[in-house]
């Protein structure tokens, strides 16, 4: 069996099994991209872990992860004007930290083409939203193709990739959760001769710099390309009519794309109906012949989509403007709007307008009651922090969380993180509730990553302004939540960088740091920093221990697991550590008492402190 | 028809390697196959699960619920829940019987289920319900190898033999812990 590097890197074509993320890196080393940028984010940072896979030397392309969305997006565009086919991919909000940027792009000439690869989240699997990002195609004159499986999404690549070139072009490949996460069995091609690096950029070939007497001209230009793609859409085999084996009296037929078209295949087929599927791989800008032939060939037509009303409208209007008499459905109910497509809701969408081809399945059970939610990790710094600053925080404060692993915070039973906008929004969104508030603390949490992705403006404000309000930087040296990347400055990419130094360069005058671990003196330097009139930063440090553990793990394998274990003579049942410090470690019984789970615990001792009657100590 | 397994356990516990072999063991063995992880948040502690759906009828890789023929489960509370959401009428629920508790059993809020209760809960659901728990595992993420080996030993996905499961799983654990997961694998039958 191939290893992953194996799957980057062997030259002649071969069919394997592959997750979209992977099928999709190899399709980009197939097509020559020679500069692949991104940030990581659900559900495509397998994309990276596959770009990375061989050993620098033996790529044929170059990839970075970048500070943000906006950074690498710029990176990959910048790469492209000097003639480099590029790509950039990032989670679904990536798009909109990287939007200032992006709705130039079709303005200009990207001789090197560009595919910008969108990894949406329907269902909010992994996400803060759902957000459909088919509307930002429309705003920013961009086609958008969207496979519904691994081998779409490695066939549509190499064709967006190649057409983006050919057009010198931006294009969106929009994948979903689980397009990104599914496997199956991919037939791959061989790879490119090497790149030619010669950078080409020509500022001839613009103009791109749009002032306003280029605007028009390059607005205009962007136009013609849409009408161009719109064209080639109407002819592509990525458009298709799948027939229903059935007939019926009325002709029916319903229109879809990506992996909710593939729901509708399947339950159209499951149910024997005698439904025709225009599947749409090159959905937008929308081929309108090969729609409103569609739609006049048929008596009633259902749109399912997924999420947003957004070919649906279109249709609509299409049929409406060249007066198709066809009777079109669509989802019903703000319910049909939320979460991902299954085989099983695109048979209860279509049960809506044809409840006689459709018949209802089986009933649910009732699931268990002890609901499991995600939580931090035995021995994270978090949750020791989490620990120590509730006990230090005041009556009627205020707490603002982020996003990375420390959101969890806010899940029972610490509550803290209150309110949670988007990356990097904590320190301003906490400047905002600090105004002219005399009586309430207000203290917010950042992560390491994410300081350096979207809060470094927020500080500098709320320094410069010296907003009350108390900031912990949650600092774990990487970026955890999303499968421990690098981050600027922790000495993986370039070189370390202290942020002690830089908060004070940017105008930070109260400062302090301490170790996550050491509760009594974290929880000191909150109180002092909250006594503190204006802005003050408190650094609560150490190293993610997950990504700790599995290092040292590997560099040593035979290492012996250590545990910590509680004292039955001396445990007095307060629960602290299992409730309330709530390591997932400890094991309340039915009994009452309280053991250790050694399958669980790192013996990290982070818990040693929390408990009154000093019951938990190292087991030896 | 196709065949589905749906697998369930608790972040961490190595469900993606006990997933990736079998879906990889299935395609080898002729079956066609499409899968799919579920993670995100889940990856810190929460439940995850893997999809393999084997057949010619299956375009998209998640199981329905309540349309799983075999639920495999590495922890006892997902093991009920994976069976209450997905198993089929007359499917069969195999589980690795060790007791994660979440939060809200350690609050004392939620009870967390005995082995009997899950076995009757099955029972109800119209499947049937097998544990395996091996003493002196040296790192509980070789858990997985002992459930793959009694899915092997029960033949549990028709098509696939335990031969083909064992040759994938020896190219995918990493050498060092070969040995000790190749006989976990064996030790069930
Ligand atoms: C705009 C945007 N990009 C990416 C993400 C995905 N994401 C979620 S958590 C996270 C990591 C945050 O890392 P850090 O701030 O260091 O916190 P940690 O998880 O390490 O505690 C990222 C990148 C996101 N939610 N929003």
């Amino acid at each position: 069996m191939l290893s992953l590097a194996g799957l980057m890197t062997e030259k002649e074509g071969f069919s394997a099994l592959a997750m979209g993320n992977h099928a999709l890196a190899r399709a980009m080393a197939e097509a020559g991209t020679a500069v692949i940028t991104s940030y990581p984010g659900s559900p495509t940072p397998e994309i990276a872990e596959a770009l990375l896979a061989p050993p620098e030397k033996n790529r044929g392309y170059r990839f970075e992860f970048a500070v943000n969305e906006k950074v690498a997006l710029e990176i990959a565009a910048g790469a492209s004007l000097n003639g480099h086919p590029a790509a950039v991919f990032f989670k679904s909000v990536g798009l909109n930290v990287a939007a200032d940027s992006l709705i130039q792009l079709p303005l200009m000439e990207l001789p090197g083409g560009m595919v910008i690869i969108l990894g949406d989240d329907p269902g909010a699997n992994s996400s803060q939203n759902e957000q459909d990002n088919r509307w930002f195609a429309r705003m920013a004159y961009i086609p958008v193709f969207e496979p519904g499986s691994p081998a779409e999404a490695y066939v549509m690549y190499k064709e967006a990739a190649a057409l983006a070139r050919e057009r010198k072009a931006p294009v969106f490949l929009r994948l979903t959760t689980h397009v990104c996460h599914a496997r199956e069995t991919v037939k791959f091609g061989p790879l490119p001769a090497a790149h030619d690096w010669t950078p080409r950029f020509d500022a001839a070939a613009g103009p791109y710099v749009p002032i306003t007497t280029a605007v028009f001209p390059l607005k205009k230009r962007a136009l013609e390309k849409l009408d161009a793609w719109a064209a080639y859409g109407e002819k592509s085999a990525l458009n298709a009519v799948y027939k229903a084996s059935a007939t019926g009296t009325r002709k029916l037929g319903a229109i879809s794309s990506g992996l909710p078209a593939l729901c509708l295949l399947e339950a159209v087929r499951a149910a024997g109906a005698p439904v025709d599927i225009l599947k749409l791989g090159l959905s937008w800008p929308l081929p309108e012949k090969l729609a409103a032939d569609f739609l006049a060939s048929h008596d009633e037509v259902y749109v399912f989509e997924e999420l947003d009303r957004v070919m649906e409208v279109e249709l609509k209007a299409l049929a409406y403007g060249r007066g198709i008499g066809c009777v079109i459905h669509s989802r019903r109910g703000h319910h049909e709007l939320m979460g991902e497509a299954t085989p099983e809701r695109a048979r209860a969408s279509l049960a809506g307008a044809w409840p006689n081809l459709f018949p209802a399945s089986e009933q649910r059970r009732t699931l268990p009651p002890a609901p499991r939610l995600p939580q931090m990790c035995p021995g994270c710094g978090h949750r020791s922090a989490f620990h120590a600053i509730k006990q230090a925080l005041p009556p009627g404060a205020i707490t603002v969380g982020d996003i990375g692993c420390h959101s969890l915070g806010f899940l029972p039973p610490y509550g803290i993180g209150e309110v949670l906008l988007s990356m990097g929004h904590s320190v301003s969104t906490a400047s905002g509730l600090a105004l002219n508030n005399g009586s309430r603390k207000v203290v917010a949490f950042v992560g390491d990553s994410t300081f350096f992705h979207a809060a470094m403006p927020g500080v500098v404000n709320a320094a410069s302004r010296d907003s009350d309000v108390t900031l912990v930087l949650l600092d774990n040296g990487t970026t955890a939540m999303t499968g421990h990347q690098p981050r600027p400055g922790n000495g993986e990419i370039g070189e370390k960088l202290s942020l002690p130094e830089l908060l004070k360069t940017l105008g930070v005058k109260f400062l302090r740091e301490c170790d996550a671990y050491d509760q009594p003196k974290l929880a000191a330097q909150l109180k002092e920093a909250m006594e503190h009139q204006g802005f003050a930063v408190v650094i609560a440090r150490h190293p993610c221990m997950l990504k700790f553990m599995r290092d040292r793990r590997r560099a040593n394998p035979g290492l012996k697991p250590q545990h910590v274990a509680v004292d039955q003579a001396k445990c007095a049942r307060h629960y602290i550590c299992a409730a309330e410090f709530a390591c997932p470690s400890f094991v309340r019984h039915a009994d009452g008492s309280v053991t250790v789970n050694t399958e669980l615990c790192i013996g990290d001792g982070s818990c040693v402190q929390t408990c009154p009657a000093q019951a938990i100590g190292r087991d030896k | 028809m196709a065949f589905n397994i749906y697998i369930c356990g608790v972040g961490g516990q190595g469900i993606g390697l006990l997933a990736a072999v079998l879906a990889q063991a299935a395609a080898r063995a002729g079956l066609q196959t499409r899968a799919c992880d579920t993670h995100g948040l889940a990856q810190r502690g929460g439940v995850v699960s893997s999809h393999i759906r084997l057949g010619a009828d299956a375009l998209t890789p998640l199981v329905p619920e309540g349309g799983a023929d075999l639920v495999l489960a590495l922890e006892r509370l997902e093991a009920l829940r994976g069976a209450a959401q997905y198993l089929k009428k007359g499917g069969q629920v195999v589980y690795y019987n060790t007791a994660y508790q979440p939060v809200s059993v350690r609050t004392g809020e939620a009870a967390y289920p005995s082995e009997e209760e899950v076995h009757l809960a099955v029972l109800g659901f119209g499947g049937k319900a097998l544990s395996v728990n091996l003493a002196n595992i040296s790192d509980p993420r070789m858990q997985n190898s002992a459930l793959l080996g009694k899915v092997a030993a029960l033949n549990a996905v028709p098509g696939l033999p335990a031969a083909v499961i064992e040759e994938v799983l020896k190219e995918m654990v990493p050498p060092a812990a070969l040995e000790e997961n190749l006989a976990l694998f064996r030790s069930p039958r």
